[in-house]
């Protein structure tokens, strides 16, 4: 039912508004509307009931081992939230002077400082509101550097064929012509395509490393050697950056502008799909061109750097300063880790990697790349049981839900046929991961045995699967009385 | 170790379950000279109570101070049962429901939500919201540029009563792809953009014209010229609206003979709380012959196997996953968790509740612009306006406003920066939560620090031509 289904004429709840109607006849009335907007009509505690029992409807971290791979579905700390929310950080309006701020300021400057350290970069602003916004931040900032030298003619990105579909998309929007790189049969960049590939027309390369396929680009030297050389600019794309935080730091391995999602690494909640915060880290040579504003400390005080003291900036991303509360959060649970507990993330989201891969390969499952170590995430292919037995990825991610597992991502890298892209994270207990495997083993048997209870899968869900072929051709988008 | 659940013996048992014999193994395919030493710069692990510590300090010292600031971002009550639900595990800690099964908590409430900004705005499709108002203005204008297809010249007119930080970013945002960002100066009057300035474009190739309602001043435009304006231009409008003034003043959908193609705007006075500027949402609305240009996500009702009504993510071959380069934005998020926000806000508040709100807000700017008018404060428009109002000041205002702060009050928001030709201007805002005695302190404290000024000898400026 929805919550419009609820609505009686003449009901409210009345301790949310003025108990009268202020008078508004100043206003010319061609200005005015002429009905109440057709909102719900409904009491206090319906509206609790409703979305109480629609968040039960829910797969959540809180609720389910969430093991989507590329989005590092960890626990996210209660104290994160509670602290993000304490009632001066909420009050605070965003155009309140800096000296009216210095508490929430500290904890941005701190921040600032500490992804500078994890990612090895020489300056960090916090603005971009979520990975894709980093990612525009980033690539604008590649143009708008090669335009500072005075080269206009670098019209090319190269992304490799397994990226996230956002790093093309974002270099379109900067202006760019991709151009794709392939990537070899163990899962590493094509080095004599993309040495190939490079020119004066180079932009740069947008690069995921550990890749999407879940293994670390062991040539990562070569390929910042091939792109510098040819006056490129290397892209770091931080998705999978929670497999090496504390092991090896992007500025270390060549990149000159990176984004780091902190709805994954940091642990900041996903939100049903956000909020995020995608901060980006820049070389010496791409500072001038951060997005503003930036938090500067002068030894005393906190303030705003804002596009009067950076000329060259590639300008704001959004109306204030991004997604604070976000960045909050993301604080808190930095200090909650300190510097030992960042060591440990990619170690322990390596180790459960490594575990259920392993373990899920004795189970009789193909790995994409059996010869290489997962990083903080692989991929399974059911490409064979597809052949033999015709059950697909998603019949397998559909049936898992009913055994109380959320999906792993499916179908994605796109180059992978049939794959299932498992993370586990840091956070899950071995009897987890262990239910995981049981739960897989026996979707197999089950495949073998009736696959029509994988193909009719989910059963215990409050919904079975969904027609989204319709969903599209008839296009019901909202709530209409009739 | 913070949030890791490992024991000591299950660490062992899993490595020799891999085949190696220590964790550092697991790292063997990273070059050894990429790797990172200690992480000198991250200070040592605090316990929870330690961090709580520090962080109640740190929130204290920001205050809860009387604000009259409004410029893009506003006060509201919220209802305590918003965020009580919002933060529910399971809607905080859930992600995009691509597994629309295991997600028709989500589903279902951002189609309610998308119902709900429809009924706002009086449009026809919204989407599951975009970052802010001012990127969600931002892809209103890539947006124009694909539908407009008349239109050659991506020639955007963009009225300089739009919020300033609204323009800039819209300026960041499209500056790579060719798009024209005229401005048109506003009525110095009226604080409105004067339709009959507008004729210089007449004839003109214009992609869209950018209308605000209320504009940055928070006076009201005239949507219904500027409207029909365009539309006889062959340009598409882009509405840019408070969604609380959507209660009380006549919707987009609705503006001149056709309504507006494209509305956007800031989501966060809809329940979500002003801190320091976000997380906030964006909300984006078009008719439906336009929906395949729309960005972001949007969900639709559809049916299951056994016809039971389920909702679902749809027109997803517009997005970045399926299309990549083609994609009409790169896009990838919604602002989730302040859609459930906004969506409980909504429900709870009904049509009549916010028409009430907006309604007070309204009063209460205008007592306000009352009570601090003097011979020395005057109001410097002469149109109508919603909940926000410019005031000229006689006397230098950084004078008079800065002992304010001491006194724990926001006077609002200073106009120098963005309009030197207002002179000493001023832009306040007093929403439904500001009363009488609030009103009355500000005033209070104002004339003491008129009186100072003015008994310094303190130079009277003259009025702003």
């Amino acid at each position: 039912m929805l919550i419009f289904e609820h609505s009686k004429p003449g009901r409210r709840a009345q301790a949310q508004a003025p108990d009268t109607a202020a008078g508004v006849s100043d206003l010319p009335p061609e200005l005015l509307r002429d009905d109440t907007p057709p909102l719900p009509e409904v009491s206090e505690m319906q509206v609790v009931r409703h979305y109480t029992r629609l968040s039960q409807k829910n797969f959540s971290i809180d609720t389910h081992f969430y093991p989507l791979g590329s989005c590092t579905m960890k626990y996210n700390p209660r104290a994160c939230n509670t602290l993000a929310m304490l009632p001066g950080f909420l009050a605070r309006h965003p155009l309140a002077p800096a000296p009216a701020g210095q508490g929430f300021l500290a904890c941005l400057y701190e921040l600032q400082e500490m992804l500078k350290e994890v990612t090895g970069m020489q300056a960090v602003s916090l603005t971009p509101a979520a990975g894709a916004q980093g990612e525009f931040a980033g690539v604008a900032m590649i143009r708008a550097y090669h335009r500072a030298q005075g080269d206009s003619g670098r019209t090319e990105i190269l992304v490799p064929d397994a990226a996230h579909g956002t790093n093309p998309a974002t270099a379109t929007m900067c202006g760019y012509t991709v151009r794709e790189i392939p990537t070899d049969d163990q899962g590493d960049v094509d080095l004599e395509a993309l040495k190939a590939a490079v020119g004066p027309q180079t932009a740069g390369l947008m690069l995921t490393n550990p890749s999407t396929l879940g293994v670390f680009e062991r040539r990562i030297d070569a390929i910042a050697r091939t792109v510098h050389e040819a006056g490129g600019l290397l892209y770091y794309d931080g998705a999978n950056l929670n497999a090496i935080l504390g092991k090896v730091r992007p500025g270390d391995m060549g990149f000159d502008v990176i984004h780091m999602n902190l709805h994954k690494t940091f642990s900041t909640p996903h939100g049903g799909g956000g909020p995020g915060a995608g901060p980006v880290g820049v070389s010496e040579r791409l500072e001038p061109f951060l997005p503003v504003p930036l938090v500067g400390f002068d030894g005393d005080e906190y303030h705003w750097i804002t596009g009067k003291t950076r000329p060259q900036t590639i300008g704001r991303l959004s109306a204030f300063m991004g997604n604070a509360g976000v960045l909050l959060r993301a604080w808190v649970y930095a200090r909650l880790l300190g510097r030992e507990g960042m060591h440990r993330v990619a170690e322990y989201a390596t180790l459960n990697a490594n575990y259920l891969m392993k373990r899920l390969a004795e189970a009789g499952f193909d790995l994409a790349f059996p010869d290489r170590r997962a990083t903080h995430e692989f991929i399974v292919t059911l490409k064979r049981q597809q052949k033999e037995l015709g059950v697909t990825a998603m019949d397998f991610a559909k049936r898992l839900l009913d055994y109380g597992y959320h999906a792993p991502t499916t179908y994605f890298p796109l180059l992978v046929p049939e794959c299932l892209l498992i993370e586990p994270t840091e956070t899950e207990a071995r009897e987890e991961l262990d239910g995981f495997v049981e739960a897989m083993t026996n979707i197999l048997r089950e495949a073998e045995e009736n696959a029509e209870l994988l193909h009719e899968a989910p059963h215990s869900l409050p919904v079975r699967r969904l027609d989204e072929v319709r969903a599209a051709r008839e296009l019901d988008l909202r709530w209409n009385e009739k | 170790m913070p949030f890791i659940p490992h024991t000591e013996a299950e660490v062992r048992e899993m490595l020799d379950a891999i085949g190696v014999a220590g964790i550092e193994d697991l790292f063997d395919e990273i070059p050894d000279h990429l790797r990172c030493g200690e992480l000198a710069g991250v200070p040592d692990g605090l316990t929870e109570q330690a961090v709580t510590r520090l962080m109640h300090e740190r929130a204290a010292k920001d205050g809860q101070p009387l604000c009259f600031i409004g410029a893009g971002a506003y006060e509201h009550h919220i209802p305590a049962v918003v965020w009580e639900i919002t933060t529910r595990g399971e809607f905080y800690s859930a992600y995009t429901p691509y597994q629309a099964e295991a997600s028709q908590g989500t589903l279902q409430l951002i189609y309610e939500f998308q119902s709900m900004i429809t009924a706002l705005t009086a449009m026809e499709v919204a989407n599951a919201s975009l970052y802010d108002g001012a990127s969600a203005l931002a892809e209103a204008v890539l947006m124009a540029v694909r539908a407009n297809r008349k239109s050659k010249s991506r020639r955007i007119l963009m009225p300089r009563t739009v919020h300033p930080d609204y323009r800039r970013t819209v300026q960041t945002l499209v500056a790579a792809q060719g798009i024209e960002l005229v401005e048109i100066d506003y009525d110095r009057e009226g604080g409105h953009t004067d339709p009959a300035r507008l004729q210089d474009f007449a004839g003109a190739d214009i992609t869209a014209l950018v209308v605000p309602q209320p504009n940055f001043f928070g006076v009201l435009e005239e949507v219904d010229a500027l409207t029909d304006w365009a539309h006889a231009n062959g340009a598409l409008v882009i509405g840019v609206v408070n969604p609380v003034a959507m209660a009380l003043l006549k919707p987009p959908g609705r503006w001149g003979g056709k309504g507006a193609d494209i509305v956007v705007g800031e989501g966060q006075p809809l329940g979500v709380p002003l801190s320091s500027g976000g997380p906030y949402f964006g909300f984006m609305c078009c008719r439906q012959a336009l929906v395949r240009q729309m960005p972001g996500r949007l969900v639709g009702r559809t049916v299951d196997r056994d016809g039971r009504s389920g909702y679902t993510l749809t027109l997803q071959a517009r997005e970045q996953h399926i299309r990549r380069s083609k994609a009409t934005s790169n896009i990838c998020t919604n602002q989730g968790l302040l859609v459930t926000a906004a969506t409980i806000h909504m429900a709870l508040l009904g049509g009549e509740g916010l028409r009430r709100v907006a309604a007070a807000c309204h009063a209460n700017t205008r007592a306000l612009v009352d009570k601090l008018g003097s011979e020395h404060i005057r109001p410097l428009f002469s149109r109508p306006f919603f909940h926000e109002a410019v005031l000229h000041s006689a006397l230098p205002l950084e004078r008079l406003l800065r002992p304010l702060y001491a006194h724990n009050l926001q006077p609002g928001y200073v106009l120098k920066d963005d309009y030197p030709e207002l002179g000493e201007a001023l832009l306040v805002c007093a929403t439904e939560t500001k009363t009488e005695a609030d009103l009355e302190l500000y005033r209070d404290h104002l004339a003491r620090m008129i009186d100072r000024q003015v008994s310094a000898g303190c130079p009277v400026q003259p009025k702003m031509a």
